[in-house]
């Protein structure tokens, strides 16, 4: 039973991997990639994790696994902060859908 | 005790459960490997961990994260499906801009955690914090308003209620 339940969670996180993988393709500029990159990737790999660990129980390998969700989940917003920030710095420009944005009025502002 | 000592225990503790998550629990080679390092890391960078004393009720505040943890969860789930949903669309129907919002957190680590929150759950995404005046920019897929009060209402009111709870 726990088996099933395990590898259920392991064909949901290969979903989300899979939206995330076609957001990455699909969206079109930087930031919004990484939305998608940021969120269905990370629920997508600590539900394949979350799903060996439920088919191992507590030994070591379900330890390991364990570990990995809670480090995904510190590190995946920060590297997506980062690497947002970064783009705008750059002047990376956004796509054209942009309806507004109030991060670079400040930065002109500050600039002047 | 004092706050850097008080840092040093829960980074010993810490960094022990890691390693000896990582190798074995039952190993009593790996354990006292394990406790040498972390005595060693913990002298480190014990004194980083705690920048303020800590105040209010530890078991309430304790609680308040586990409501805090879940209601993440809850809150990820749907971001997931929103994306999800916006990504098969055959139109992509999106509306991104980089909006403005105001908390009214003040602490370093609850803003941190603020700002994490808020990029893995709806079509947020945090681009850039401003801690002297409290302001986060945000990168929104699906822009509803350009108004800095709506904005925060929308995208920080559902954690900065429990968070408060938490951390101040």
């Amino acid at each position: 039973m726990i088996d099933l339940i395990g590898k259920i969670f392991i064909i949901l996180g290969i979903g989300f991997d899979f939206f995330g993988v076609l957001g990455l393709v699909r969206l079109p500029d930087v930031y919004n990639r990484l939305q998608a990159a940021t969120k269905c990737v990370t629920f997508g790999s600590a539900g394949i994790l979350f799903g060996v660990f439920l088919m191992h129980g507590f030994t070591n390998l379900g330890f390991k696994v364990l570990l990995g969700i809670a480090f995904i989940f510190l590190t995946s917003p920060v590297a997506a902060h980062a690497i947002s920030r970064a783009a705008h710095r750059s002047d990376i420009s956004l796509t054209e859908k942009t309806v507004v944005d109030h991060y670079q009025d400040d930065k002109e502002l500050k600039e002047e | 005790m004092t706050k850097e000592n008080k840092g040093r225990v829960i980074v010993f503790i810490l960094s022990l459960f890691v390693y000896l998550g990582l190798t074995s629990f039952t190993d009593l080679q790996e354990i006292i490997t394990g406790v040498i390092v972390a005595i060693i890391v913990s002298l480190l960078v014990g004194k980083f961990l705690l920048s303020t004393e800590s105040k209010g009720n530890a078991f309430k505040r304790f609680f308040y994260g586990i409501a805090y943890f879940f209601k993440f969860l809850w809150e990820m789930a749907k971001a997931n499906l929103h994306v999800a949903y916006l990504v098969i669309h055959p139109q992509v129907p999106i509306k991104p801009g980089i909006v403005k919002i105001k908390t009214n957190l003040k602490d370093d680590t609850a803003l941190t955690v603020l700002a994490n929150s808020i990029t893995l759950t709806p079509g947020t995404l945090t681009v850039d914090i401003n801690p002297a005046e409290q302001e986060l920019y945000i990168h929104w897929i699906d822009v509803i308003s350009t108004d800095k009060e709506e904005c925060s209402r929308e995208i920080a009111g559902r954690f900065e209620k429990l968070l408060m709870e938490v951390f101040e």
